[in-house]
């Protein structure tokens, strides 16, 4: 029915695309709002901003090259990154995101869950979790620990609980970001994607560690995903989303045709 | 000028954008003169039924686009809550009363799909099938995919008004039409260039 996503996500610090690996080492990769317009004229389903800028005056800056993206792409885009208030969400909708993604912002305060969820409609607001894998005990189950502040503070939170709690709180779609694969290509931790997947109601997004097309058919088969993040292959030309749609219309998934 | 109409539902600027980047002039608006004195009228957003009927009838909008839009032959679209608004009536907040302009009803996607859960709302690319020609799918080939957000779809008590089909747990009609009314269930200003092709083939249309 729904064809699966493919979703470039593009890091801004101080309105610039940087990638790391693992939350280290940004490098620089270009313009937020030309890479958008390239990545959606090459059929990306969808496209995420992360603000990962430290300062104060990173708000103003992600909230321009929001609005000038907006009059660029006609497919859906979602931003996060530093998203604490409702007020914060307003802003970024405003300037013409489809969604916000909250994060440590979420944990913080879990409330802010319901009442964007409230204000804006469940749709709008999507649970992102920066995940580790962990030895499983009572307190982590399912042997992953959600982890906050670009992946240093652990929150003693398991993966699948919180997920659940996020749900329930009236997220409508949850990514899943590995903080072991992040970065490294090597292919996307399903086993964690498909417990979450097939545990919640909503949408559930598999990001961190895409290296190739085969990757990606495993988080939506054997992860169970709804949709894909991928940032590395494409933002440093090893492939383009038109081959790695191709490749996967192949191997039999089911994807807008680039 | 095509008018965009402002019931203070959510998105309504992303339409503006798209007609925008197409090259037409829109003003998202609320005042009846405007909305009369435009060359077609969209109403867009996502909303439930039971607010964005409450907000067009305390408007006055919906006299409005029942008497000089529609009932005038004024080309007229719908989008997402826009398509809902347009049945007899919406299983949405207690059960609302709409528009009437094709008569049928708004109901919610089932929980299960072949003993599955099915996921509401759904959020994603479906396919959509034209059943029917009409200009504003000129140029767009059929069985492509479009950017759905939506936990009700509309079921038109005639096939006539159906003009493409769509399958999430039931197979409902993702275009409706009837005279210069024509309306999507999903985001035409969402779904890439296949959607802005029929943004564009609506602004061109003389019914």
């Amino acid at each position: 029915m729904l064809t699966k996503r493919l979703i470039p996500c593009l890091d801004v610090r101080g309105g610039k695309v940087t990638k790391g690996v693992a939350f280290q080492d940004n490098v620089d990769v270009g313009d937020p709002v030309q890479m958008a317009r390239h990545y959606y004229e090459e059929s990306a389903d969808e496209i995420v901003f992360y603000d990962i800028t430290a300062s104060n005056e990173r708000r103003d800056i992600m909230i321009d090259v929001v609005s000038r993206v907006a009059k660029e792409i006609f497919i859906p885009f979602s931003v996060g990154g530093g998203l604490r208030t409702v007020g914060d969400m307003r802003k970024v909708l405003l300037a013409g995101a489809e969604k916000i993604s909250i994060d440590s912002g979420a944990v913080r305060d879990p409330d802010v869950i319901s009442q964007g969820a409230k204000a804006f409609g469940s749709q709008c607001i999507v649970l992102s979790m920066q995940i580790k894998q962990v030895a499983a005990s009572p307190d982590q189950p399912s042997g992953y620990e959600v982890f906050i502040d670009g992946a240093r503070t652990p929150t003693g939170l398991d993966a699948v609980g919180w997920a659940i709690k996020g749900v329930e709180l009236g997220a409508g779609e949850i990514v899943v970001n590995s903080i072991d694969a992040d970065g490294t290509t090597d292919g996307y931790d399903v086993s964690i994607t498909r417990k979450i997947a097939q545990t919640v109601g909503v949408p559930v997004i598999a990001s961190g560690g895409a290296g190739n097309a085969d990757h990606i058919k495993d988080a939506c088969e054997e992860g169970c995903a709804d949709a894909a993040i991928i940032a590395s292959i494409i933002h440093f030309g090893d492939t383009s989303i038109p081959d790695l749609k191709r490749e996967l219309i192949a191997k039999g998934v089911e994807i807008r045709e680039p | 000028m095509f008018a965009i109409v402002d019931y203070q539902g959510g998105n309504l600027a992303s339409v503006k954008r798209a007609l925008e980047y197409l090259g037409y002039d829109a003003e998202i608006t609320d005042d009846p003169d405007r909305i009369r004195a435009s060359q077609a009228v969209i109403l867009p957003g996502v909303g439930g039924a039971g607010q964005t009927m409450s907000n067009l009838n305390r408007l006055g909008l919906d006299e409005v686009i029942r008497d000089d839009i529609v009932g005038q032959g004024v080309p007229f679209l719908g989008i997402c809550i826009g398509v809902q608004v347009t049945l007899s009536h919406s299983a949405e907040d207690g059960g609302t009363d709409c528009l009437g302009l094709i008569p049928g009803q708004v109901r919610r996607f089932p929980s299960q799909s072949d003993s599955e859960r099915l996921k509401v709302p759904q959020i994603g690319w479906n396919r959509v099938r034209f059943v029917q020609d009409h200009p504003v799918f000129e140029g767009v080939h059929t069985d492509q995919v479009f950017y759905f957000v939506n936990s009700y779809y509309p079921d038109p008590d005639s096939d006539d008004h159906a003009l493409a089909t769509t399958e999430y747990g039931v197979k409902f009609a993702s275009v409706v039409g009837n005279g210069s009314l024509v309306a999507t269930q999903f985001h035409l200003e969402k779904s890439g260039e296949a959607g802005l092709k029929m943004l564009d083939n609506f602004c061109r249309w003389s019914p």
